[in-house]
């Protein structure tokens, strides 16, 4: 189903039990835990079911289920931690990690079994998490993920290019780990 | 220094992000450049490590079930009390006695209909839709043994449109199921298979029931030897119905 195709017709389940299985998922690696992860998609349904009404059929319900999701979170327990103790320096300046030419960690990336960039993304601070997800995951455009997270499309790409060199930093950590 | 401002871009191009004009330019270039392709396949060699170790958690089905029973049904408006309601309200108490077995039992199966959708939805869209791969039937229909409570047959596909894609457990109603999934013209369709008797709604679909009208989906269900089968996609009700033929034949 295309997200920006939705009929007025269409119900409520019709359009979000599709997405299911994929906001369980994008709500376990947000939390890290799964009761709290059934939790915050139980109060995102909920939610989303409450304010229907309020969706505009024709714009785009996978961003807009996302948002409500991303927003229960950073008011639970776990997102309030999680954000307070990361956010000061994320939109600041550019980390001094390596650029891309490096090699190792493609060398890793060969090598490993998933297990490691899975390591890797649980690492990476929430706000770099999600983005990632979003992106690579959830195959989001760029425009989908400024209306899911609520920041401007040029923070999603500076947030992603940061995103990303810090899942690098981690790769040739465990690399330098694993050689040493 | 023509290359820094490719590789400032790079992953924007490799998102599909940038314009027609500068992805066209972008491939002329990556396909010159040792340097910036071999940037390119690392960072696609990320992007797809990241896909694979990203779709990590799956809903166990219980709670997928509960969230469904959370959302459906419920009333889409209110309506106030006023002389019109009270009068609507009178009529229904009238006709109502001749019609609630009927709307009763038609809004028990589109709910039905709903969660066999889902459940064809949800494993079509998941990163592992089978737990069974394979075309054989031979190797399929053993798989599901000691898995589920009864066992099943599956149809003769030679000389048919129609290939087997492999199988899983799912659940209907905490009641475990076989699913099976086969691709007719790039169509999936789902059969689903459970123990009539462990269902509570079999008296309300009858014998065949067809999809609602509004659906993108085709279905059909039927009971045969204890099972109730399920035929479920978005091929045309031809195709559907083929499917289901060569099921009853084999049942």
């Amino acid at each position: 189903m295309h997200v920006g195709e939705n009929l007025p017709s269409e119900s409520f389940e019709q359009l979000a039990m599709p997405h299911f299985e994929r906001l369980y998922n994008f709500a376990c690696w947000l939390t890290h835990d799964r009761q709290e992860a059934e939790d915050l998609v139980q109060e995102t349904y909920v939610k989303a079911l409450k304010g229907f009404k309020s969706f505009q059929p024709g714009t785009n319900f996978r961003a807009w289920i996302y948002k409500i999701l991303r927003n229960a979170f950073l008011t639970s327990r776990t997102g309030l931690k999680a954000t307070a103790t990361v956010q000061l320096d994320l939109e600041g300046e550019e980390e001094a990690l390596p650029a891309a030419e490096e090699t190792p960690e493609s060398i890793l990336l060969q090598r490993s079994d998933g297990r490691l960039v899975q390591q890797a993304l649980e690492q990476l601070p929430v706000t770099y998490r999600e983005v990632l997800l979003l992106c690579e995951v959830e195959e989001m455009s760029y425009q989908e993920i400024s209306a899911a997270l609520a920041i401007p499309m040029g923070t999603v790409m500076s947030r992603l290019s940061r995103a990303r060199k810090a899942l690098r930093g981690g790769l040739q950590q465990q690399f330098a780990e694993r050689v040493n | 220094m023509v290359c820094e401002s490719w590789k400032a871009k790079l992953d924007t191009y490799l998102d599909g992000e940038v314009s027609e004009d500068e992805m066209r330019s972008f491939d002329a270039h990556v396909r010159t450049c040792h340097s910036c392709s071999a940037d390119a396949l690392t960072r696609v060699q990320m992007k797809r490590s990241i896909q694979a170790a990203g779709r990590r958690y799956t809903a166990s089905a219980e709670f997928r079930r509960r969230m469904q029973q959370t959302i459906a049904a419920k009333p889409q408006r209110r309506f106030g009390l006023g002389w019109t309601f009270a009068a609507a309200v009178a009529v229904i108490l009238v006709v109502g006695t001749l019609t609630s077995a009927y709307l009763g039992a038609r809004s028990g199966r589109d709910q039905i209909f709903s969660e066999i959708a889902d459940l064809h939805v949800v494993t079509l869209a998941s990163s592992s839709p089978v737990d069974v791969i394979s075309t054989d039937r031979h190797t399929v229909k053993p798989w599901f043994q000691g898995r589920i409570p009864f066992a099943f047959n599956l149809p003769e596909l030679k000389n048919s449109e129609f290939s087997l894609l492999g199988g899983r457990m799912t659940y209907l109603e905490q009641t475990p199921g076989a699913h099976l999934i086969y691709d007719v013209r790039k169509h999936h369709i789902s059969v689903f298979i459970f123990q009539e008797r462990s269902l509570k709604f079999p008296a309300r679909l009858g014998e065949n029931f067809l999809a609602p009208q509004k659906s993108p989906f085709n279905m059909e269900t039927w009971s045969e030897g204890g099972l109730r089968y399920f035929v479920v996609g978005d091929a045309s009700a031809a195709d559907i119905d083929n499917l289901a033929k060569l099921f009853k034949v084999a049942s």
